[in-house]
């Protein structure tokens, strides 16, 4: 491949580093390929092209001069739109905070920003993170680049888009019960949801305080490993974060492309096979293939059963509508964002009714109604009280099952892209596609997806469980399996065309 | 409406059960979950950051200080300290607090299950603690328009982040009966004391004018023998006199609604400082369903023993050993003492006493003139525009005959109406005891020339008598004449 928005990101930051290429290059040819294609896919809601560049250049003098780089200097990223950036526009994909300019930047951005990664923008989303296709930005749909008539999953279809066409080598997403990992499965890209409290939440819009979590989004393991290390590591502003080293990812990625997995144990989880909860054929196909594969490197793999996964996904919609409904109350027009029917005649009240009345879509007020409800006197220990209750027996189930195995595999979501529409008329049908990513949010530990095949010629997601802080596992077994394709199933992406 | 019982027909009816709710802001230099500082009186929203305006994205962290301190109040009020406790998110929508939810604690609060003692007449009540919990205040908000000055019926409203956020140390009391018409002083008593503890442990100044100690007083009425009746909250009752006046006033309001056969509503009512009169607020029953649940942003905390026990281990001297050390040295009975704190005088004389002035002479100022005077205007004795160090100076000048009491009396009022000093009122006034003994010598003369019978009496052994030629001298001198001298030149004349 010749052209620089084909390279990984590891190869993008060696030819900066060796001079080979200028990161004002690169950064230009990937905010020439959103100019060229981005008006098909809609992945971005804001470009910043002169902030970029700006932090290009800086690169570029920083090589001149001989300083010392960070592993990923001058290599470009797309930010989903739900992390803080100072200065550039943060929305959440809603309609409640257009126009807002945050006054500070997240942690992980920071982080970013002195490891001197160009920010090439901010991507589409589902609004507040709630949703698995991107329908519900208040923006625009984005397109899935394999198919643009089928959605790019949810909710960080925006910041999957992006990578998968090319128009960033890497993307920051942020998983809540999926929303990394089904987007990636989806365009074939790679995601991974860190364990819970490993990367910093300080800066991330909060949808559900105790599963939101920040990572990163990539062609393969080994850029997504880097990534995930620049934004890790304690942070004494987000009291949920943990002090503990970062796990070696970068280290595990580099083993795993060995393809030598001999000595590693995977658990296969029984009850995402059975029943209701079993995937569409196709994608059965395409992960047991997968699974050969996974033996073929030297993997043993283990039937494990645990039972609590079955109410992963009521429960979560329990827990994470309760959290959001009160982490939702804050945009009410008072201080920031819309605010709507301040016309001088009517009360506060109504003035902040009318504002969330107008500023939140359906699905937003879908779950604020319903967090508000299982919340609410008489009902809370019926319903938030038992989810919690549940929550512990899926973390057992996950505690039991690493006793066993070193890691669980499974499809990452049941079905490929669908077709836009086919799912937001019945809530329940969308809240499917993370099926199998929810309990890892449960759980708190680490997750990630890797393109393992095709089902109708749409790309089909493996999910790597690990257990907590035990991220590296996740990114071994990811990467082995990336060893068996002899051209990165991303790179196989149909070409976009631009309009 | 119901015309008012009067106090004392009320307490011989029925029996008053009281609750105190109260919030003291903690002194802690920066915030509850971010690093703004919390000083005083600053210019609007300059004490603000993303924490605590709630801008998206961002978390709280909790302040370690703020943490200590709640764990000290708790262990002066005698409470256990959870070995594990967390915050929750209370959450209702209202534009002085950023988040739309206050992070509080609800099931598993700091500390439970204390009390206080406080002597009243001298009879001890033991007021019990049901828990001391840590949260965060809200901001505050002017209601620009309308009649009220509340929310609805503002055109505008105007809203200061600077306190939101400031550690909040609410400390809430298990119901208290059997104060009977002790009620409103042991209210009263109850919040001195508990001002006083938490001021001894350097965790708040505790001023109640500024708003860093405010009360909800609950109260109900209930006939001897039944049930405990509806109670009332009445919010923000911001002074010791206050307190007491609105037990005072709910016991009569409330028991005029029983006799007239009404029932009471449990709602929250608010303090009106001008009349001393409680008015409805909103009632509990269309009251916001909080929604508690545990805030997922902040990690469960777990006092270690150690910890709790080096807390103890560093406690400060408390109130009441303090007024035992203090009596014994003022050389007072308890009675005399009880006054000194019923009057919210120890610190006052103890000041004074510093000051220079002996015990009795900074007792007798305190308690006597100058509570009369704070009486009068309707003020705490606090509040009073003279200082120990001025009262010193007085007692000083009695000492030194340079003023005797009706002069010193004198000079209080060009104290307080802010002529200066003790010395620079005598002065400008002239107000000086006459001690030229020619002068007083004359107007002896004079005296026991007019009142020969009284003199013969004095002459006769009688030295009782001498009041009155003294009162005759001190009339012709304008009081000027220190008594004690026109007395010895009396009996030395008439022996
Ligand atoms: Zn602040």
């Amino acid at each position: 491949m010749s052209r620089i928005i084909d390279k990984t990101a590891a190869e993008l930051a060696a030819d900066i580093r060796e001079g080979r290429l200028t990161s004002v290059e690169v950064t230009t040819a990937f905010l020439d390929r959103i100019a060229a294609v981005d008006g098909t896919v809609k992945a971005f809601l804001h470009v910043d092209r002169d902030g970029a560049l700006a932090t290009a250049a800086e690169v570029d003098a920083a090589v001149a001069a001989g300083e010392e780089l960070g592993p990923l200097a001058g290599v470009p990223v797309a930010i989903k739109d739900v992390v803080v950036t100072k200065g550039l526009p943060t929305t959440a994909a809603s309609k409640i905070l257009e126009g807002w300019i945050p006054p500070y930047d997240a942690t992980i951005v920071e982080r970013i920003k002195a490891a001197k990664l160009p920010i090439l923008g901010k991507t589409n989303m589902d609004e507040f993170a709630m949703g698995s296709s991107t329908e519900y930005s208040a923006y625009f749909k984005t397109l899935n680049p394999w198919d643009t008539g089928r959605i790019p999953g949810g909710s960080g279809g925006g910041s999957a888009a992006a990578v998968a066409a090319k128009m960033a080598p890497l993307a920051i997403g942020t998983d809540t019960g999926g929303s990394i990992r089904q987007p990636g499965a989806v365009t074939g890209t790679f995601g991974a949801k860190p364990t819970y409290g490993g990367n910093s939440r300080y800066g991330l819009i909060a949808f559900s305080s105790s599963l939101d979590t920040p990572g990163p989004v990539s062609r393969n393991a080994l850029d997504g490993a880097l990534l995930h290390e620049v934004i890790s590591g304690h942070d004494p502003r987000d009291s949920t974060s943990i002090d503990a080293p970062v796990p070696p990812v970068v280290e595990a990625a580099r083993l795993g492309a060995t393809g030598d997995l001999s000595g590693v144990k995977l658990g296969v989880v029984k009850e995402f096979k059975e029943g209701a909860d079993a995937a569409e054929p196709g994608v059965i196909a395409a992960y047991e293939a997968g699974i050969e594969q996974l033996v073929e490197l030297g993997a043993e793999i283990v039937e494990v059963s645990c039972p609590s996964f079955t109410y992963a996904l009521p429960t979560y919609y329990l827990i994470a509508p309760s959290e959001a409904s009160s982490n939702l109350a804050r945009y009410d027009g008072v201080r920031y964002g819309l605010r709507a029917g301040d016309d001088g005649k009517k009360s506060l009240e109504e003035v902040m009714s009318l504002t969330r009345e107008a500023g939140f879509g359906p699905e937003v007020k879908r779950r604020i109604i319903l967090g508000t409800y299982a919340l609410s006197a008489g009902y809370v220990d019926a319903f938030y009280g038992k989810a919690q209750k549940v929550r512990t027996l899926i973390k057992q189930d996950f505690e039991r099952a690493f006793e066993q195995v070193d890691a669980l595999i499974s499809p990452t979501t049941p079905f490929i892209a669908f077709e836009f529409g086919a799912r937001t008329g019945d809530p329940y049908q969308m809240y499917l596609a993370d099926l199998y990513t929810i309990p890892t949010n449960m759980y708190g530990g680490p997750g990630v997806s890797v393109p393992v095949g095709l089902s109708e010629g749409m790309p089909v997601g493996l999910q790597v469980m690990g257990p907590v802080l035990g991220d590296d596992i996740t990114y071994r077994v990811a990467a082995a399996l990336e060893s068996t394709q002899d051209v990165l199933l991303a790179d196989t992406a149909p070409e976009i065309e631009g309009i | 409406m119901t015309k008012l019982n009067t106090f004392e027909q009320a307490v011989a009816t029925y029996e008053p059960v009281l609750g105190l709710e109260t919030h003291i802001e903690l002194d802690t230099a920066t915030k509850m979950f971010c690093g703004c500082s919390t000083a005083f009186g600053a210019e609007p929203n300059t004490q603000v950051c993303p924490v605590c305006l709630a801008l998206p994205g961002a978390l709280p962290v909790a302040n370690r200080a703020a943490v200590e301190a709640t764990i000290k109040i708790g262990l002066a009020l005698n409470c256990t300290i959870a070995s594990w406790t967390r915050f929750a998110r209370k959450n209702y929508f209202y534009p002085d607090m950023p988040k739309n939810f206050q992070t509080s604690q609800y099931e598993e609060p700091l500390c439970e299950n204390g009390y206080v003692e406080v002597v009243v007449e001298g009879e001890v009540h033991r007021v019990e603690i049901e828990r001391v919990h840590l949260e965060e205040d809200t901001g505050k908000t002017l209601h620009v328009g309308g009649t009220t000055g509340r929310i609805h019926g503002a055109t505008e409203s105007l809203v200061d982040y600077n306190r939101a956020g400031i550690p909040l140390v609410e400390i809430v009391t298990k119901p208290v009966p059997g104060t009977g018409a002790l009620a409103p002083e042991v209210a009263r008593a109850y919040t001195a004391e508990l001002r006083d503890i938490v001021r001894s442990l350097g965790v708040s100044d505790v001023r109640m004018e500024q708003g860093s100690l405010r009360c909800d007083v609950n109260l109900s009425l209930n006939r001897p023998g039944e049930e405990w009746g509806t109670r009332t909250e009445t919010k923000n009752v911001n002074s010791l006199r206050s307190v007491e006046r609105a037990v005072r006033y709910e016991v009569r309001r409330q028991s005029a609604l029983l006799d007239a056969g009404e029932r009471i509503f449990q709602e929250t009512r608010h303090f009106h400082e001008a009349t001393g009169e409680t008015s409805p607020g909103r009632s509990k029953e269309e009251a916001t369903d909080y929604r508690y649940f545990p805030e997922p942003d902040l990690a469960v905390m777990e006092p270690s023993r150690e910890w709790v026990e080096e807390l103890r281990a560093s406690l400060p001297e408390l109130p009441r050993k303090r007024r035992e050390r203090l009596q014994a040295a003022w050389s007072l009975g308890d009675k005399e003492m009880q006054s000194v704190v019923n009057a919210d005088a120890v610190d006052l004389i103890e000041a004074t006493v510093a000051a220079g002035s002996s015990p009795a002479g900074a007792v007798k100022w305190w308690l006597g003139e100058l509570s009369r005077r704070a009486n009068e205007s309707g003020e705490e004795l606090t509040a009073l525009a003279i200082t120990p160090a001025q009262v010193a100076e007085l007692q000083g000048m009695v000492d030194d005959g340079r003023l005797n009491d009706k002069l010193a009396r004198q000079v209080i009022d060009g104290v307080l109406a802010g002529e200066g000093s003790p010395a620079e009122v005598a002065a400008a006034r002239g107000l000086e005891v006459v001690s030229d003994t020619g002068a007083l010598e004359a107007a002896v003369e004079e005296a026991i020339a007019a009142n020969p019978a009284v003199a013969d009496k004095i002459r006769g052994g009688t030295h009782a008598a001498a009041g009155v030629l003294i009162g005759a001298v001190m009339k012709a001198t304008k009081g000027q004449a220190d008594a004690a001298t026109v007395r010895q030149i009396i009996l030395d004349k008439l022996s």
